[in-house]
């Protein structure tokens, strides 16, 4: 018989959310688990085998020196690596502190700062070593995330659309909320991907999933302005789960 | 004169915990000498990055600290900057913030007792091998997850992370014809709970108790979830807006996680067994019958028997949201309006494993000063510490190997989320 996949789950730092999808899988995980061998997977299972893995799924941003290492190793022990959300693809919201004073960040949440060691960044898993495929979004989408594990297991390469929020929108019929009732959104140059959620619940797309493939920024910027929005609520808008990216995108 | 003999226990990185840490107990001789409950997980500094941010942010922002219990930080986050703001949000809008919360807790609390705990109780390593020989059990289990996942989507929009959560109520109000598909699958849940705590209350508990100081919330004839004073079974009664001036925080060298201790008198604990001790009475008739059905008094204390009060809360929580589904009516408006002004607001929930305080300080324009957050695990992490003393303290002859299990099954007791503690484990047993 041949050997089933292996499968292992990583974290660094983030929430658990990405990989709580997974477990979320309720009609597919039991099934998944007949089809790979889930053999690093630590929320779920204390049993874990070594490597070398088949495929992994990298949850979570580069914040420490340990963590440096850490994903090194995991990188050397997977065959393929994917990282699954906002934290590991694009440092998650904890890159705010890019723009900061860590330590003094440090000592406002410790009162023992010595205790505390951290580096001054945090950033994406591709900032350390090659990654085979980035799954956005802040949380991931189910779907997408078992799209992605059978593809891999399959060999070839994942059907994720790189268009905005809009499309989805459109395909779900939803009307615009940035026309029809004047909402600022950030689908237009946001990566489909969560289905359109929030104009569905009459709210405008703050960003969750990133920057679509070649966003047109300024065009949004300028009817964000038009809206009302100020600059700085610009700025904070654009500055939330998927900091590095939309800076980039911005300064394009 | 000789040495004693030293071991150590440990376990460097604790499974089917949300988050990361590890343990480490020494041991000499007879005696424990040091237990330390290490959160590694790296530091992301919420506190800090809020200052500067909108009032409006914090429920988005602040959910992205714990992707297990979002809605716990959502509905800390926006009863704070409610008050902050001078305003209540009441009526329907209040009622869908508690059913939201049930469907955190069915989520929350399923994952836990079934694919975290379980395993313990009955040997296995992972839910994935116990659903070999107990396929129904399991698939019950995800189904019950399941529901409890459908409905924070439907009030919600998605289960992790919650997209329609606003200061002031809801981006969208639920349709009733939204609600009404979810009744039959909520009444299969209960059905499912009531199995668990059936199931649940038949394990081997380990001989253990503690005379904690319990604290939960306290509103008069609800459950503890969404609102009320800070009580405990010791006395403390006080309005959410004195927390600091009754609890501290402390940095120790071992965990990224503070510790929480009540000022002149120490650790405590919160979640479900504090809340059944303390408000039992105020369970639905159906959760109230299979918790005396299944033994459980307020008067428990043994830590391992909380898995059957995360059974018995199951059923209240799909019975309190068939309630709220039945009384529902759809409201004017999906959201008070709310004006900023400089102010300090506090809100304190109950997340599934225990309660939640956050107290911000705005400006007049809405923009955030200065924020605390003081998740559960935080809070019940001394209480950790010393369970795992008196743990090992009654289990000295265990093989390691055994001590190392029953030692992580007593950090799972605690449903520690350790993404939250820091903004958790690994277990090290030294002997000597």
């Amino acid at each position: 018989m041949a050997r089933k996949p292996t499968l292992a789950v990583w974290k660094f730092a983030s929430c658990d959310g990405c990989q709580l999808s997974l477990l979320d899988c309720e009609d597919e995980i039991l099934s998944l688990a007949g089809e790979v061998d889930i053999a690093y997977f630590l929320e779920a299972t204390r049993a874990t085998a070594e490597g070398p893995y088949d495929l992994s799924l990298v949850e979570g941003s580069v914040t420490t020196h340990h963590d440096m290492e850490r994903i090194r190793e995991v990188r050397k022990a997977s065959k393929a690596l994917v990282t699954i959300g906002a934290c590991a693809t694009a440092g998650g919201v904890q890159a705010l502190k890019n723009f900061a004073d860590v330590d003094e960040y440090i000592s406002a949440v410790y009162a023992t700062p010595d205790y505390i060691s951290t580096l001054d960044s945090s950033t994406p898993i591709s900032a350390h070593v090659p990654v085979d495929f980035e799954l956005n979004g802040c949380p991931i989408n189910k779907r997408q995330l078992l799209e992605v594990i059978t593809a891999f297991l399959h060999g070839r390469r994942p059907e994720i659309p790189t268009s905005s929020v809009c499309m989805e929108c459109k395909r779900r019929g939803t009307v615009c909320v940035m026309v029809a009732h004047g909402t600022p959104c950030l689908g237009p140059v946001t990566h489909a991907g969560c289905g359109a959620l929030c104009p569905s619940y009459n709210r405008g797309c703050y960003g969750c999933f990133g920057p679509m493939e070649t966003p047109n920024i300024a065009a949004l910027t300028n009817q964000l302005g038009e809206l009302g929005m100020g600059e700085k609520a610009v700025d904070r808008v654009f500055r939330t789960f998927n900091v590095r990216p939309f800076e980039e995108a911005r300064t394009r | 004169m000789s040495t004693p003999k030293t071991k150590t226990i440990r376990t460097d990185a604790l499974a089917r915990v949300e988050g990361e840490g590890a343990m480490y107990v020494r041991i000499a001789g007879r005696e424990v000498e040091e237990v330390k409950l290490n959160i590694y997980e790296p530091p992301r500094f919420f506190e800090a990055f809020l200052r500067g941010r909108g009032f409006t942010e914090v429920p988005d922002i602040t959910a992205r600290i714990c992707g297990i219990c979002p809605v716990a930080y959502q509905m800390s986050s926006v009863t704070a900057m409610e008050m902050a703001c001078g305003i209540e949000v009441d009526g329907q809008l209040r009622a869908l913030r508690r059913l939201l919360y049930c469907g955190e807790w069915i989520e929350s609390h399923a994952l836990h007792v079934f694919m975290l705990h379980a395993p313990d109780f009955l040997g296995y390593p992972s839910a994935i091998e116990l659903a070999r020989d107990a396929p129904d059990v399991v698939a019950s289990a995800l189904e019950m997850k399941k529901i409890g996942n459908e409905l924070m989507t439907v009030v919600g929009g998605r289960e992790v992370h919650p997209i329609n959560v606003k200061v002031g109520g809801w981006y969208r109000a639920p349709r009733k014809g939204e609600l009404a598909p979810l009744v039959p699958k909520l009444e299969r849940a209960r059905e499912i709970a009531l199995e668990a705590v059936r199931i649940t209350s038949g394990f081997d508990f380990p001989d253990y108790e503690q005379d904690y100081e319990l604290v939960a919330l306290d509103h008069p004839g609800e459950y503890p979830i969404d609102r009320g004073r800070v009580v405990s079974n010791r006395g403390l009664d006080i309005p959410v807006t004195e927390y600091d001036d009754h609890f501290v925080e402390e940095h120790v060298e071992w965990s990224n996680a503070l510790h929480s201790r009540i000022i002149e008198r120490g650790s405590y604990l919160c979640g479900p067994l504090a809340r059944f001790a303390l408000a039992a009475d105020r369970l639905s008739p159906i959760a109230r019958d299979a918790a005396r059905e299944a033994g459980l008094e307020p008067s428990e204390r043994n830590p391992f028997k909380s898995i059957v009060v995360r059974s018995v809360e199951l059923v209240y929580a799909a019975d309190e949201a068939l309630r709220i589904i039945a009384e529902y009516e759809e409201p004017d408006a999906p959201a008070v309006e709310v004006e900023p002004r400089a102010g300090v607001g506090y809100g304190c929930t109950e997340a599934p494993r225990g309660i939640l305080y956050h107290r911000y300080e705005i400006d007049a324009e809405g923009s955030i000063l200065d924020a605390k957050i003081v998740p559960p695990t935080s809070q019940n992490q001394r209480t950790i510490e010393e369970d795992l003393r008196g743990v090992v303290e009654r289990s000295l002859d265990m093989p390691d190997e055994e001590l190392t299990i029953r030692c992580e099954q007593t950090i799972r007791n605690y449903d520690p989320c350790i993404s939250c503690a820091t903004h958790f484990l690994t277990l090290d047993v030294e002997r000597r």
